[in-house]
């Protein structure tokens, strides 16, 4: 080895290190702005410094009086915003996550089942529930549906992985051909329950199937929370992992990982995410399968870097889907899976053609 | 020493492998020869852990290579496979760094930097550094992955005392050209050289006779035959294991056998 050569290497290497760190603070500010755009437009557009004085005046800087701006930040706006954010980055970083550990980048939530599995708790939730809901105290009930939409995506995560693997190994063909398998069940569940539901049980759950992130409130959003934070904190920590398991699961285990630990935790974590996300904004496609896409195009397939950028972007992206769909047919609100999936639709056929292209993904 | 005693293994319900015993020592080169489908490949996933045995057991240092772990049992022994199934645009050098990952914590980002570097000149890819892997040809990123494998064990550091390293090539020339077939063999000599204990799948019996210092002749799980190249590839070893007529002449400048087609 030459020292001109190291040392190129090492510039190179060092150089790609800057740059990982710089998109991450790129994505940050994309973030911070989508947010103060999305929190400040509506009905009554609130400008950046307004939202500022109202926010220390909550905190108790300054003493001043409540106003109607108030009101709509505190109690609709930032609420609304802070759900896009977890939900778009719980989604965003599970097919990041289940796209590396399956490593196929056509990997998705919704692709394995997870989204409708936990589409299917949450609906039987609804539709069956609501007597036991009713014994549950008040302050807790919160915390069902969530719940329930984590425990259908895990079940039905554990029921793909549980399929797909023998002596301890797992196939990702048949996992993914589980996956077509299970979400055809899980609609038919779905359907079955929506026959069987009376009156007021169906508008709850058209109200919930179309999806969307109107009406939320700090006390819906609350419960999910933890669920959320859990796996977007956790899953970054995987990123070793995930790099090291694209070369494969031989591979991952002959470079000394814990690798059925480690599919067993990302599964978890994945469903966490996916389900809570699922719970409080219904099934949102593209988001989890288009995001870790336009990441790995913009920085490479590190996970180290595509994990948290993957959160950032998501979180932007989710909060940009929903400024538009409450804008593009005012005064009513567009679905925001509708939203995604005109987005989401033609770059997922767009990618399925490019894939013929050398080089792959 | 990195040691199998009367293994059964097999990837099915049946045992590809029956009571097979071999033993790889520092600063040996072992090659598994033998006919398609005789258990070389088998042999090598059970020599390296990732085939648990269903009778016997593999040992590396006389502890058994379940009981060793992982990290640990990575900083020692290195496997290369047939096949990467990589298929994400990593650059090469960020695939060599991948290498690293048993020492995580345990060395500096500059020194795991400076192993990837010399391990990639020794793999002869030093030019494909800031190449995307997945855009390179077959044989290419085989040598990228030998680089990262050679990463894996520190190929150019001292080891601790004692801490002998090994590295397990399965057909690690199937898809390179002549030049690249005799590098990358020369690779594994310096390995050797360097008190590494290295244990290759090949196919080419020619190549096997120049580099190894000891051939296991494998034939329906079993091995058939061991020892030195001039012992093994005798006319009559060749011709009952693989079913093909040959005359052995002398290596005209290495003074190998040399095994001459019919």
């Amino acid at each position: 080895m030459t020292v001109a050569g190291e040392l190129a290497a090492v510039a190179l290497a060092q150089r790609r290190r800057q740059r990982g760190a710089a998109a991450i603070w790129a994505f940050a500010v994309l973030l911070l702005l989508a947010f103060l755009v999305a929190a400040g437009h509506g009905a009554v557009d609130i400008p950046p410094g307004e939202m500022l004085s109202i926010l220390a005046r909550v905190i108790g800087f300054d003493a001043g009086t409540e106003t109607g701006q108030a009101t709509v930040l505190l109690a609709i706006r930032l609420p609304r915003a802070c759900l896009a954010v977890l939900a778009g980055a719980s989604l965003a970083i599970a097919g990041a996550s289940l796209q590396g550990l399956f490593r196929n980048p056509l990997a998705d939530p919704a692709l394995i089942g997870v989204s409708s599995g936990a589409a299917l708790a949450a609906v039987a939730t609804i539709v069956l529930g609501s007597g036991a809901v009713l014994a549950i105290p008040v302050g807790l009930r919160g915390f069902v549906l969530p719940l329930a939409a984590f425990a259908g995506g895990l079940a039905v995560t554990f029921l793909v992985h549980r399929i797909a693997s023998r002596d301890g190994r797992t196939d990702v063909a048949t996992m993914l051909l589980a996956g077509v398998a299970l979400n055809a069940m899980a609609g038919a569940g779905i359907g079955l329950l929506v026959f069987v539901s009376d009156d007021q049980q169906l508008r709850d759950l058209s109200f919930w199937m179309l999806g969307g992130l109107g009406g939320v409130t700090w006390g819906k959003l609350l419960p999910a929370l933890p669920l959320m934070l859990v796996a977007l904190v956790m899953l970054p920590l995987f990123a070793r992992h995930l790099n090291a398991l694209l070369l494969g699961e031989t591979e991952a285990l002959h470079l000394g990982f814990d690798v059925e630990r480690t599919k067993r935790l990302i599964v978890i974590l994945a469903a966490l995410a996916t389900g809570a996300a699922v719970a409080l904004i219904g099934i949102v496609g593209f988001v989890g399968l288009v995001v870790p896409h336009l990441v790995r195009m913009a920085v490479g397939p590190d996970h180290r870097t595509l994990l948290p950028i993957s959160i950032l972007l998501g979180a932007s992206l989710m909060l940009v889907a929903d400024l538009v769909a409450r804008h593009i047919v005012l005064p009513a609100e567009m679905p925001i899976g509708i939203v995604t999936a005109c987005v989401g639709g033609p770059f997922f056929l767009w990618l399925l053609m490019r894939r013929r292209a050398p080089g792959g993904w | 020493m990195l040691r199998a005693d009367g293994i059964d293994a097999g990837f099915g319900p049946v045992d590809i492998l029956r009571d097979i015993a071999l033993a790889v020592s520092p600063g040996e080169t072992v090659v598994l020869l033998g006919p398609n489908g005789a258990g070389k490949s088998t042999l090598l996933a059970a020599m390296s852990g990732a085939l648990t045995v269903r009778r016997g057991a593999v040992t590396l240092d006389e502890c058994a290579l379940a009981d060793w772990p992982q990290p640990l049992l990575a900083r020692r022994r290195a496997v290369l496979a047939q096949h990467s199934a990589l298929g994400f645009p990593f650059r090469a050098l960020d695939v060599v760094l991948l290498g690293r990952s048993p020492w995580a914590g345990a060395t500096s980002r500059s020194r795991d930097l400076a192993v990837a570097t010399a391990c990639l000149a020794e793999a002869a890819v030093t030019h494909l550094a800031d190449r995307i892997y997945t855009t390179l040809s077959g044989g290419e990123r085989q040598r990228v992955q030998l680089a990262r494998v050679l990463a894996q064990i520190d190929f150019a550091g001292t080891p601790a005392d004692g801490e002998a390293r090994y590295l397990l090539l399965d057909e690690p020339t199937a898809s390179l050209d002549p030049a690249h077939q005799q590098l990358t063999l020369a690779t594994a000599r310096r390995a050797a050289a360097r008190g590494m204990g290295v244990l290759a799948v090949l196919h080419d019996l020619n190549l096997a006779a120049m580099y190894a210092d000891r051939i296991a002749v494998m034939r329906a799980g079993r091995i058939v035959a061991s020892g030195k190249p001039a012992d093994v590839l005798t006319e009559a070893v060749v011709e009952s294991v693989f079913d093909f007529t040959v005359r052995i002449e002398r290596h005209p400048t290495r003074g190998c056998p040399l095994v001459v087609a019919l």
